[in-house]
């Protein structure tokens, strides 16, 4: 349906994306992840015409958007980031306009229109100026935008943005009942979201495209590359001599603070592919009668984190070399990786704090000093992590 | 393009800068009028319209000043660059909704000289030939204006530089006679305007390279030009500035005479402007 080649954007020098190269098919629901300013929103300006690409190539159903823009776009319905409205405009003066711009026949766009808003949920505000909307009405009227005309293609970029939880667990399902019936691209920076709504998955870091995969996939490669995470109450002698019992589960890390140990576990050496290591592995520490805390899979967001951290840190990471503690921090250090970002932001607001209220002064101090302590260990615990 | 059109004419009047405009047309017009034909007790109403062009220059951009730079700021752009929309039939639909509110206001115009007629004889011929120059004009402007409104973001700087050049354009035939006709002031003067328009280019495109070439097209055949034959050079500048001169044209039909060069001027100055709206318009998705 929408094959990108090699797309490239510059902004002067800053790139913003850099080779990207993706096929969506029909009948999927797709999700664009990746953190702020990764390129999902330019990408999305690039597929449906809003930008020009500095090099590459998008074809929409065989039609290249810039050589044939008009046969290309009738394909697409697109809600960039910020709604496109006409605040002078009623919501059904809106699509009207849009409908009559999308060239819908007058008769049939009628009853789309009145379709989409009940689908929506914009009945009640029809008639109300879009000027005196709530930002969650806006973004449904932006939807329904992108609804008209009834296009094979929605492209919606971070449709739940700004909605109350209420909202947002409506318009997923809404999504999702699109989906079934179109194909459907959402970008979103909200992991919860994406794999709740969507079937595949491309992750987009600092422009480049670092996995392009279907969710389940996605989770399985992590499983097998991460492996299973088990905190508990114990020694890590112990721990190490009770699980070298069970079958098939090999011990990638080990490491112990405060009497609790925490191992990461892969398969290996399984006789069947499908064997449980979750189900072997609490049999044992049960058996041992060891007090299991916490048995868990890689969530989808420390596949996330890891698959973006691994783009940010380039290729001079350096490979794990077996130690307890920075084998701890291997597995646990990268979800504070976020703080790594924060830390300048907070010293940037250090004189507001303090010149906005002389009384609060010395609290503001006091935070600050908190805060660098902060920074210095999390500062500490990135350190370490490539050391 | 009936799309565009539709909404950009209504929104004139959804945002009141329609009734505003057409009010300020009506108003000044009935004073001149008063003050021209019913006090002086003459029917001449083509020298009413002749000192309501000068006020174009205030009004014409007071219409425009929101038609592109607005959906910018608003980022309703993307909506249209998303749709299945030509970008000429987008720049057209918007430019000819300004010219139906203007035609609006030459309609309401064109009942003067009927009431007047009433009261002394009134030479219809020229009083609707010059009524049809004055919209002309009109259109003329609207292009020139809407042009400046797709460069920028806000709307008060597409008012200032619409009522400037706009200004200017009226001053062009005062300059003319100012401006010594020797021919090193020509020559300097080709060279001051190729450096003005090299700088335009690069505040549009950003790119240097073209810049320098639209430089170098401007600069090198001029300098040829004047080491071959510097006598051709004398009085070349003011004449050029002549062709600037817009509302000049627009005289021609108050002084009573149909001049079709002037029509067929003002129509392509408004297909040169709006062409580059559009060229505006559609550049601003490589920024």
């Amino acid at each position: 349906m929408i094959e990108v080649k090699h797309l490239t954007k510059k902004y002067g020098n800053h790139t913003a994306v850099r080779d990207l190269s993706f096929n969506i098919d029909e009948g999927k629901i797709y999700g664009l992840l990746g953190p702020n300013g990764a390129g999902k929103s330019t990408t999305m300006n690039i597929i449906t015409g809003c930008l020009a690409a500095t090099s590459g190539q998008v074809l929409v159903n065989g039609h290249d958007i810039f050589e044939e823009p008009l046969e290309a776009k009738a394909c697409i319905g697109y809600l960039p980031e910020l709604p496109p409205l006409y605040e002078d405009m009623t919501p059904k003066e809106y699509l009207v306009f849009v409908a009559e711009a999308k060239r819908v026949p007058y008769e049939k766009s009628f009853r789309q229109i009145r379709d989409i808003m009940r689908l929506t949920g914009l009945t009640d505000v029809g008639n109300r100026l879009i000027r005196n909307l709530s930002k969650g009405y806006r973004q449904r009227v932006g939807i329904a935008q992108a609804m008209i005309g009834d296009p094979d293609i929605i492209i919606l970029d971070e449709p739940t943005v700004g909605l109350d939880p209420k909202q947002i667990i409506e318009i997923r399902e809404l999504i999702k009942s699109l989906g079934k019936i179109k194909t459907v691209v959402i970008s979103s920076h909200i992991l919860a979201e994406i794999s709740e709504i969507c079937d595949h998955v491309l992750i987009i870091s600092e422009g480049r495209l670092v996995a392009d995969e279907s969710l389940g996939s996605l989770e399985e490669t992590a499983i097998r590359e991460n492996g299973l995470v088990v905190k508990l109450y114990s020694s890590s002698d112990e721990v190490r001599k009770v699980l070298s019992r069970v079958s098939c589960a090999k011990i990638e890390e080990i490491g112990e603070e405060n009497g609790i140990v925490t191992v990461r576990l892969t398969s290996a050496d399984c006789d069947s592919e499908s064997e449980d290591l979750r189900r072997n592995v609490a049999g044992a520490l049960a058996e041992a009668r060891l007090p299991v805390m916490e048995i868990r899979y890689p969530t989808l967001e420390s596949i996330f984190l890891e698959l973006t951290q691994k783009q940010n840190d380039g290729e001079e990471e350096e490979e794990y070399e077996g130690t307890d503690k920075s084998a701890f921090q291997k597995v646990f250090g990268k979800k504070k990786s976020g703080s790594e970002e924060y830390t300048p932001i907070f010293d940037d607001y250090k004189p507001l704090f303090s010149s906005s209220d002389d009384a609060d002064e010395e609290d503001a101090e006091e935070g600050k000093d908190d805060k660098e302590d902060d920074t210095r260990d999390s500062a500490r615990k990135n350190g370490g992590d490539g050391e | 393009m009936t799309a565009v059109f539709r909404r950009e004419f209504k929104s004139y009047f959804i945002n009141m800068i329609g009734y505003i405009f057409l009010g300020a047309l009506f108003l000044s017009c009935g004073i001149l009028t008063t003050a021209e034909c019913l006090i002086s007790a003459s029917a001449m109403f083509e020298n009413v319209l002749g000192f309501e062009s000068i006020l174009l220059v205030l009004f014409i951009p007071i219409l425009t000043m929101r038609s592109m730079s607005d959906d910018r700021r608003a980022r309703t752009d993307q909506l249209l660059y998303s749709m299945p929309l030509n970008m000429t039939s987008i720049v057209l639909g918007k430019y000819f909704a300004m010219t139906a509110v203007f035609g609006i206001g030459c309609l309401g115009i064109a009942v003067i000289p009927l009431l007047l007629s009433s009261f002394g004889t009134v030479s219809f011929g020229t009083v609707y030939a010059t009524l049809f120059g004055f919209f002309l004009l009109g259109c003329a402007l609207i292009a020139i204006c809407m042009f400046l409104s797709s460069l920028t973001e806000s709307q008060v700087i597409a008012a200032v530089l619409g009522i400037g050049i706009s200004a200017a354009l009226y001053a062009m035939s005062l300059l003319v006679s100012i401006i010594p006709t020797d021919a090193m002031v020509s020559f300097i003067a080709f060279l001051v305007v190729a450096a003005l328009l090299a700088l335009i280019v690069y505040l549009l495109s950003k790119s240097p390279l073209l810049a320098l070439g639209t430089a170098a097209l401007g600069v090198i055949p001029t300098c040829v030009f004047y080491i071959i034959d510097a006598e051709k050079f004398e009085g070349l500048f003011p004449k050029v500035v002549d062709y600037l001169a817009i509302f000049d044209r627009f005289y021609n039909f108050v002084y009573g005479v149909f001049d079709l060069t002037a029509v067929v001027y003002f129509i392509s100055a408004v297909v040169f402007f709006v062409f580059l709206s559009v060229q505006s318009f559609d550049h601003r998705r490589w920024a």
